[in-house]
């Protein structure tokens, strides 16, 4: 690293607008990725100022520093372990004394800060006034304001990052009354080599730091924590409130005592606008419907308007594949694997995006006009009955569209259990994927009448299945207290393009460096496997020759569906008969499974090739045929309850494992989702066969 | 003298004191609702809970379990 690079955080309350100050500073060179074995975001870029290189790292937003939650952890661990030159304090201007409460720890830790009064526009026009020489003053800082939203400050506060980076770092010793304070020098004094901030963490009992201690120091630091414990302890039977409690209050109280120092002017206290609007949109009556109905156009706009790009990319793939077959020498293996593995599985990632990206941009759009926070306050009842998180709903409700997208958005949620628990039952939503394949199996076994209801049902029986599988797993494995819903309820904000645009971009990059290099693997694995080794000969060649006669096309067809057989999976489909047959399924259907580990839609192509079907157009149609003639409707029910409840693609599980950070994870899920539903299928299967006649006057 | 999840939508109270465990507590503070805070419900979710306060600067929505730790004294209305 050269001397020149600035090495800067910004920390902040979630809804101050640290991103748009982080996108306003860093523009399109940013990047989004995880911190290091953990499941948190991580968002960083830099920028050039007067000559001087800056890297910033956007850190998660949050009220405190103590490690109750990880995303504080994570903005804490960042802050002491890789020592940022400067850090930006963004502030919500219409919200300084709450802010405070975090910049006093901040500030404890000894930083060189910078002030950001940002969306100072709108606190500014509520009547307020702050004396920002004062806050500069008191914080040891430089002061900005700014409006984040329309680029306005930003050259100040460049020119203020660089201004305090010559600052001296000081620890600013908060006065937490005398009896804290002789608490923190008993400890300092029976230790030199700790400091005031450290003796105050071991007093509060912060387990990182009493961890990082005890690895540093041994057996030494023990009389330390001792002592320790003896003060709390007396303090705690003298005040009935824990010791880091009373430090909290005491924080906050200080946090109060400067927000009065500096306001000059208090802001008239009327949140009108937001509330005014609330009336409708959280209301009692209109709030559920006016919800459900924001969710429906945004599923509408998703796969609506996502329609032209997917086909248009499902063209271009198609017409790029025939390009290749037909100008590349033949009989080189690679040019199957070019045509079939690598530009369908490239392909197949790529018709993914649009969805994705449309999905994320509604997504954003949601989030940064702070309606997300509602549909949150709406749905908490229900989901908390479950055993969920009102921020969960929004995550299954995508979950509909599209397992990754959906897996992805659960970064909103704050604690691991909630979370892990939401992204596990995920792919029980049915996605569009799964939609397919129910729509070939439905028209094939059920007469139209009876179709939508059909439908519904399987749509119904997943989320059922979700709702007891989240009860499970938060009674045994993800047991414990949910997180606290203390939510804030931001006010309305016009959300910016330039924010939205990136989110994009950012979601997509995401997206394709991550699940598509994976899909990419498979995909050419799955190539492999349902492609070798080849027969030698074809049984159809040898009845051309005897005297059958069918058209070429058909002739293709029936060897492709030889070399299937013949393959690895061909063969792992016969293999796996007797294990599939109490469950109804013959081998056709399995080997069909196994290619659908690649995308669910792959199980339809891989059984009419089964099935000899070629390429023909009328795929569908014939296959549906071949279907009704080979299965009886209970197979049919079964196999889409199997597709229902098991194997997430593995677009799934490579987002499941990204976004979980262990790769644990995403196997218990794989193989959980596929017991479960080989269970359930079996019940199903075994029952059904004693039930012969479904009485059709009933349904 | 009662709880915050007693309030109803319109009413307004200063806060007493917290009940509940360390991190729920710890909670309340760094959002702003302590001892002395002043409180003013504003409405109820559509499904009955949770329910949403105003405190100054900002709305906080709570679970009325999580509300019942916070000890409130109602305000009157002159």
């Amino acid at each position: 690293m050269s001397q020149k690079n600035l090495k800067v955080a910004i920390a902040g309350n979630p809804n101050s607008g640290k991103t748009s100050i982080f996108n306003e500073l860093t523009g399109s060179h940013q990047h989004v990725g995880n911190y290091p074995g953990v499941t948190v975001e991580k968002k960083w870029g830099s920028f050039v100022h007067d000559g001087i290189e800056i890297d910033v790292v956007d850190l998660p937003g949050t009220y405190s520093l103590e490690v109750k939650s990880l995303d504080e952890k994570v903005a804490r661990d960042f802050i002491i372990n890789e020592q940022p030159d400067v850090i930006i304090n963004v502030i919500d201007a219409s919200n300084v004394e709450r802010s405070l409460y975090l910049t006093s720890q901040l500030i404890e830790i000894g930083v060189r800060l910078v002030f950001v009064l940002n969306m100072s526009d709108r606190a500014r026009a509520k009547g307020q006034e702050l004396n920002l020489a004062m806050i500069s003053e008191r914080l040891n800082c430089e002061t900005v304001e700014t409006v984040g939203s329309r680029g306005e400050g930003i050259d100040k506060l460049k020119d203020a990052i660089i201004s305090v980076s010559h600052f001296e770092r000081r620890e600013i010793g908060l006065d937490y009354g005398e009896e804290i304070d002789d608490a923190i020098s008993e400890i300092t004094l029976m230790s030199p080599s700790v400091g005031r901030w450290t003796a105050l963490k071991i007093l509060e009992k912060d387990v990182d730091v009493i961890n990082t201690l005890t690895k540093q120091y041994g057996e030494s630091i023990e009389p330390l924590l001792n002592k320790a414990n003896e003060i709390v302890h007396r303090m705690e039977s003298h005040h009935g409130d824990s010791f880091s409690v009373l430090v909290a209050d005491r924080r906050y109280g200080f946090a109060a005592g400067l927000y009065r120092e500096v306001v000059r002017k208090e802001s008239v206290d009327k949140r009108e606008f937001s509330e005014r609007v609330d009336d409708i949109l959280t209301n009692r009556i209109l709030g559920i419907p006016i919800f459900l109905g924001f969710m429906y156009l945004v599923f509408y706009l998703t796969f609506k308007l996502g329609e032209f790009p997917v086909h248009g990319i499902e063209n271009l793939v198609g017409w790029l594949g025939g390009f290749v077959e037909q100008n590349w020498p033949s009989s080189l293996p690679l040019k199957s694997l070019v045509v079939n593995g690598v530009i369908d599985g490239v392909g197949g990632v790529i018709t993914f995006l649009p969805t994705i990206v449309i999905l994320f941009a509604c997504i954003a759009i949601l989030e940064d006009t702070g309606y997300m926070a509602r549909a949150a306050f709406i749905m908490d009842r229900l989901m908390h009955k479950i055993g969920l998180h009102g921020k969960s709903f929004i995550p299954m409700l995508i979950g509909f569209g599209c397992s990754v997208p959906a897996i992805m958005a659960t970064r909103t949620l704050e604690h691991r259990r909630d979370r892990l628990a939401t992204m596990f039952v995920i792919p029980l939503m049915s996605c569009g994927a799964r939609l397919t394949i129910y729509s070939l199996i439905i028209p094939a076994f059920f007469p139209p009448s009876l179709r939508a209801k059909v439908l519904w049902l399987i749509y119904v029986v997943g989320i059922l299945m979700a709702i007891l599988l989240v009860r499970l797993l938060r009674s045994t494995f993800l047991r414990g207290e949910s997180a606290p819903f203390v939510m804030e309820l931001p006010p309305y904000r016009m959300p910016t393009i330039k924010g939205i645009l990136i989110h994009m971009w950012e979601r997509s990059k995401l997206y394709l460096r991550k699940a598509g290099t994976i899909i990419l693997a498979v995909s050419i694995l799955m190539w492999f496997l349902t492609s070798y080794p080849k027969p030698t000969t074809f049984e159809i060649d040898q009845k051309i020759a005897t005297g059958t006669v069918i058209s070429e096309a058909d002739a293709a067809a029936a060897r492709a569906s030889e070399t299937l057989k013949y393959s690895v999976a061909g063969r792992i489909g016969y293999a796996m008969e007797p294990i599939m047959k109490p469950i109804g399924f013959d081998w056709r259907i399995s080997t069909a499974l196994i290619g659908a580990f690649v995308a669910k839609e792959v199980f339809i192509s891989q059984l009419a090739i089964v099935f000899s079907i070629g390429d023909t157009g009328e795929q569908e149609f014939s296959l549906r045929e071949h279907l009704r003639k080979s299965y009886t409707t209970l197979t049919g029910i079964c196999v889409m309850l199997f597709c229902l409840i098991a194997t997430p693609c593995v677009a799934t599980v490579s987002v499941m494992r990204k976004e979980s950070g262990r790769f644990l994870y995403a196997v218990l899920q794989f193989v959980g989702l596929t017991l479960l539903a080989y269970v359930v299928v079996l019940i199903v299967y075994q029952v059904g066969k004693f039930i012969v006649v479904i009485p059709v006057p009933f349904l | 003298m009662t709880t915050l999840n007693k309030l109803l939508p319109g009413e307004r109270a200063r806060i007493l004191h917290l009940t509940g465990g360390d991190a729920l507590k710890k909670r309340f503070i760094e959002m702003g609702l302590r001892k002395g805070t002043l409180v003013c419900a504003v409405r109820v979710a559509p499904l009955g809970d949770p329910i949403e306060v105003s405190i100054k600067g900002s709305n906080i929505s709570i679970r009325r379990s999580e509300a019942s730790h916070i000890v409130i004294k109602r305000i009157e209305k002159e």
